[in-house]
């Protein structure tokens, strides 16, 4: 990328800037241009990721000791229904791919769109109407799903709430994800510059890649499972309603088919972005680049085979058991070494500590946790006693907040001085950072312990012996909101009033940082021509 | 931004391989969509072998089998207006495209006339003479409504996908240099066909 690191004279018509017929939010809702896009993923994202933290903070309160039977187990249900529903199909799904894939991932590969960039526009459509059905359930008549967000039946067929409209929802939100995966593996496949092999490609486009093929793969059976539930609903086909000579453990399978695949949905593009960070605050190029870019791979193929250990209670052969358990530690391999490979990459680096880096590191350490108290669950024995407790609530908090939300924070973090042109208060990023562990840790530690204790989860209220460990994890929430609320400011004064942020503040080597900040209209003035891999650091004084 | 989304659809208009292969991304989507249903029909049957087949027995294998030659003549008239627009005959292509539509809907019909019969005779989900039959062939009748139904949306799907290519053919605006939008659409109704040819052993054959 060297060939191409000439300074840019005059830059004109940064995306950001009208230049069309439309004015104001029309201009933005009709955009084709994948920087916009992202953007809007951006805005709605955020808005139904604080809808969540929400539901999350009104179940912590509630769960305080002195704050017992305050409200009825129904409205708790409910609670966390919309929590999970929230969360998984609104923010932590369409989190990093649909926001930093579609604004990186044309930059990164040195494309001036995306593949599709219509379908794009109207995969963000599908999005917003999935969101809106969601969303509509909670207000109507009958009340919000108090399933829970997997929607298992036969209590999903049965309930009065109104499961039906939720679960149409998460069918269009399901296509929207299906569609941006379809998207981005046709990009990569069709519009990388030239001289940009596949292995000179960046790791954030290679996770992208590898949960392109989960989103294609994995997401239409969650749709016909999706759809089964509607039917059954709507005309009572009997497919896995016991009543009628079907099976609700066929339910279990269908869903958790799509939805372990989805956790590495949620969690590739987030190693993709962490390993987009670490190389350009150590100086030094990626180690194992192979090793990872492959892993990725690895984790989507091994990912897909292992959803029945979500089901080692539920009725299975003891022989299913022993394999989804033994395919479940082997899935624990290439995150290893993802793992080691990042702090190998560490090594010797010559570390330029900024925010990006601090949170990114926060990423690999809270990932850890998660990773490694997957590995406990994953053994059969244990998985017996832990099952459907707090363990299992701390577990995947750990994973999809510590891991997906803290790789989301150190992705905006690295990539809004070139997303927006202008510098957050790097200080005010680090004060951040202390609230949101501490807080993170005091809550979903506590709950790893009270899980171990026994505390079954989705329950409303608790038994005496568990207060302190409940009253812990409260007030932990409490400081992790306030963190949020510091962060989130920092970055909400930064757009206004930030100072200017120059076309490579990090001193960053992938293409992205070769464009100005905001990028222009067409991306790059002249497509790059590549002639290396993407982490190549020359030695001080030659650059 | 309106200049730029010109440039855009130009350049990716002529992209052939890329647009080729969005399809074909989006028919393994479809392929997968009903894999979930089959994987349910073969796990079910494995367990009502008997009611299965009793099932099966009671279904029109006439208006099954006839449905089957309309679809698959219908097949051959899409990859043959395919065929034509490359070699430049647009009437000819539009001939072609017309005729597919008109077996597309001719099946639709079909399948009307037979589900009308099936209700008719109480056999439908939620029905009192279903519910008076062995479990089993509850869920016979379950999957049957399910996947032809899921397979006449597509239908009827392709049918809407053609009638607006029929437009573009007549416009001109698929012509010999630029057909990807009708092969593409071809694709999805072979695609379309291709499950029905498992449908139809499934459920006509299955006694």
């Amino acid at each position: 990328m060297s060939a191409i690191r000439t300074e840019h004279p005059h830059f004109p018509g940064s995306y950001l800037d009208n230049t069309g017929k439309r004015k104001g939010i029309l201009a933005w809702i009709t955009s084709t241009d994948h920087k916009r896009i992202g953007i809007l993923y951006l805005v709605s994202t955020l808005s139904f990721f604080a809808v969540g933290v929400g539901a999350g903070f009104l179940m912590r309160l509630v769960q305080l000791s002195r704050f017992h039977n305050l409200i009825t187990a129904q409205t708790y249900n409910s609670l966390f229904t919309v929590h999970g529903v929230v969360m998984i199909f609104l923010f932590v799904i369409p989190g990093l791919p649909p926001v930093f894939g579609n604004f990186m991932l044309p930059l990164l590969i040195g494309a001036r769109d995306v593949a599709f960039p219509r379908l794009n526009l109207y995969s963000w459509y599908f999005y917003v109407a999935g969101a809106l059905v969601a969303l509509t359930s909670l207000f109507l008549p009958g009340g919000p799903a108090d399933t829970g967000w997997t929607f298992y039946a036969p209590f999903s067929l049965r309930t009065g709430t109104n499961v039906t409209m939720a679960v149409f929802g998460a069918f269009l939100l399901g296509f929207s994800s299906m569609l941006t995966g379809i998207n981005f593996i046709t990009t990569m496949h069709r519009l990388k510059a030239p001289g940009m092999t596949w292995f000179r490609m960046p790791l954030f486009p290679w996770s992208l890649y590898a949960t392109g093929w989960i989103q294609v793969l994995a997401t239409p059976i969650l749709a016909i499972t999706l759809l089964l539930v509607i039917l059954e609903r709507l005309v009572g086909v009997g497919i896995f309603d016991p009543a009628k000579g079907g099976d609700p453990l066929l339910y279990q399978h269908l869903f958790w088919t799509y939805s372990h695949p989805a956790v590495y949905i949620m969690i590739l593009p987030a190693m993709g972005a962490i390993t987009e960070i670490l190389p350009t605050f150590a100086r030094r190029t990626i180690f194992g680049y192979t090793a990872i870019a492959l892993s990725s791979i690895a984790i989507a193929g091994v990912g897909s085979l292992v959803w029945g250990h979500h089901m080692f209670t539920s009725g299975m052969s003891p022989f299913a058991n022993m394999l989804f358990s033994l395919l479940t530690m082997i899935v624990a391999v290439p995150s290893a070494i993802k793992v080691f490979n990042w702090t190998a990459t560490l090594y010797k680096g010559s570390i330029d500590f900024q925010p990006p880096l601090l949170y990114a590191l926060t990423f690999i350490f809270l990932f850890s946790i998660g990773g490694l108290t997957g590995v406990i669950q994953g053994a059969l024995a244990v998985n017996v006693h832990l099952h459907d407790t707090y363990f299992i609530v701390g577990h995947f908090h750990y994973v999809m907040f510590g891991g997906t939300g803290f790789g989301f924070f150190a992705a905006i973090l690295y990539w809004f001085p070139k997303m927006f042109g202008r510098m957050y208060s790097r200080r005010t990023a680090f004060i951040a950072w202390w609230p949101m562990v501490i807080g993170f840790n005091m809550l979903y530690f506590s709950m790893l312990v009270l899980g171990l204790q026994g505390m079954p989860r989705r329950y409303y209220n608790h038994l005496p012996m568990f207060n302190t460990g409940h009253d812990v994890a409260t007030v932990g929430s409490w400081i992790l909101i306030l963190g949020l609320i510091i962060f989130f400011a920092n970055l909400a004064v930064a757009l206004f009033r930030g100072e200017k942020a120059g076309a490579n503040p990090w001193g960053g080597v992938t293409l992205e940082w070769t464009t100005a900040s905001p990028p222009p209209v067409e991306n790059f003035r002249e497509i790059p021509t590549v002639t290396h891999g993407p982490y190549v650091f020359e030695p001080e004084g030659q650059a | 931004m309106s200049q730029t989304g010109t440039i855009h659809e130009e350049e990716h208009h002529h992209d052939y391989f890329g647009a080729k292969l969005g399809m074909w991304l989006f028919l393994l989507t479809e392929v997968l969509l009903f894999s979930g249903l089959f994987l349910a029909y073969s796990y079910l049957r494995s367990i009502y072998p008997v009611e299965f087949h009793h099932a099966g027995s009671d279904m029109n294998a006439f208006i099954g089998v006839t449905n089957t030659f309309v679809l698959l003549t219908s097949s051959l008239t899409m990859a043959l207006g395919i065929a034509a627009i490359q070699r430049g005959r647009r009437r000819m292509a539009l001939l072609c495209v017309c005729t597919t539509i008109l077996l597309g809907l001719v099946f639709l019909m079909d399948k009307a006339i037979e589900w009308t019969e099936e209700i008719r005779r109480g056999l439908y989900p939620s029905s009192a003479h279903l519910a008076t039959l062995p479990l089993g062939e509850q869920t016979f009748f379950g999957l049957y409504y399910t996947m032809t139904g899921l397979h006449g949306l597509h239908v009827l799907a392709g049918v809407s996908v053609l009638s607006l290519m029929a437009v573009l053919l007549a416009r001109g605006r698929i012509n010999q240099e630029r057909f990807v939008l009708l092969e593409n659409s071809g694709l999805y109704w072979h695609l379309v066909d291709v499950i029905w040819i498992f449908l139809l052993p499934l459920f006509y054959l299955a006694a």
